[in-house]
């Protein structure tokens, strides 16, 4: 199959990779992973007093439409508030990407993982 | 062959996540001599195509029997319930995080001072997960509690994941030495 240059560009470099102190109260961290092929991406976020996020990492392991869709979703989340970033949609990042139809899981994944990461950094600041 | 029959009938093996290799293996071969097309080959058309079918039938019966995890899934599968396709399930953190830790230290072998005995140890830390779901799947199915039978099976799709790429940074270790 065929990658696009978008996910070629993200998978050999990819942005944002590495990981927070999940123990920090300013920084929420998401997990997820797809049973089907068995692929795990952890997805954090740094949310500034303002509640908007000033950095984000990620850390996927899978194919590369996954990589790419976490990779992607970390550099768009970057000076966004936490509203903004929970509205993101997975076939904005397939768009983007120009995944092809077997692939769209691995964009919501990303989906998915920014959602969670929002949600524990929410509780965690309650 | 009655292609209606399910894949232990077919066997003639009791339904279960255990079952005798054995057997399974020796019907196997009876079953592939008994339908093999060569034996078919000077008879009629649709004897001929009915003996590709079985064939088919067969072999596909024979795998899905053969792997662990296959064999498991066909088990939710006839009473049923889906597992193969599943993308989108929430997994318990505490292990998707294992998960992860266990993918990066695979990653990190090759840094290591002894890079055969680091991924022996992972290895046996995920046999050590894949007995410990297979085992509770087994519990699961008996007890008719379906729902834990597939958290087993989602987490032993990640198992099984890992260890194939543990085998194959082995091939490459391998290759290297």
């Amino acid at each position: 199959m065929a990658y696009s240059e978008k996910v070629i560009d993200h998978y050999e470099n990819p942005r944002n990779v590495g990981k927070m102190d999940s123990g920090d109260s300013h920084v929420g961290t998401g997990m997820v992973g797809a049973p089907a092929c068995g692929d795990v991406m952890r997805l954090q976020i740094k949310v500034s007093d303002e509640g908007v996020i000033e950095d984000a990492k990620f850390k996927t392991y899978g194919c590369g439409s996954a990589i790419a869709s976490s990779s992607l979703v970390t550099e768009w989340v970057k000076g966004m508030t936490l509203d903004q970033a929970a509205d993101l949609k997975n076939a904005q990042i397939a768009e983007e990407l120009a995944l092809p139809p077997v692939k769209i899981h691995c964009s919501v994944l990303a989906e998915d993982a920014i959602k969670a990461a929002i949600d524990d950094y929410r509780n965690k600041n309650k | 062959m009655d292609i209606s029959k399910n894949f232990f009938e077919l066997f003639e093996l009791v339904p279960g996540f255990d079952l005798n290799a054995q057997q399974l293996s020796e019907r196997y071969r009876e079953l592939q001599r008994e339908y093999h097309p060569d034996r078919h080959a000077h008879k009629g058309e649709r004897q001929q195509r009915l003996a590709v079918q079985a064939t088919t039938h067969l072999n596909e019966a024979f795998e899905t029997l053969k792997m662990p995890l296959m064999r498991a899934q066909y088990l939710l599968k006839l009473r049923g319930v889906e597992t193969g396709e599943e993308t989108r399930q929430q997994l318990p953190g505490d292990f998707l995080m294992q998960q992860m830790e266990l993918r990066e230290s695979l990653v990190e072998v090759g840094e290591s001072d002894d890079p055969f005995a680091e991924l022996e140890r992972l290895e046996q830390q995920a046999r050590q997960l894949e007995t410990q779901e297979y085992s509770q799947f087994n519990a699961a199915l008996a007890a008719d509690d379906l729902e834990t039978a597939v958290v087993a099976i989602r987490k032993l799709q990640f198992v099984n994941k890992l260890l194939h790429e543990i085998e194959a940074a082995e091939d490459r270790l391998d290759e290297e030495y």
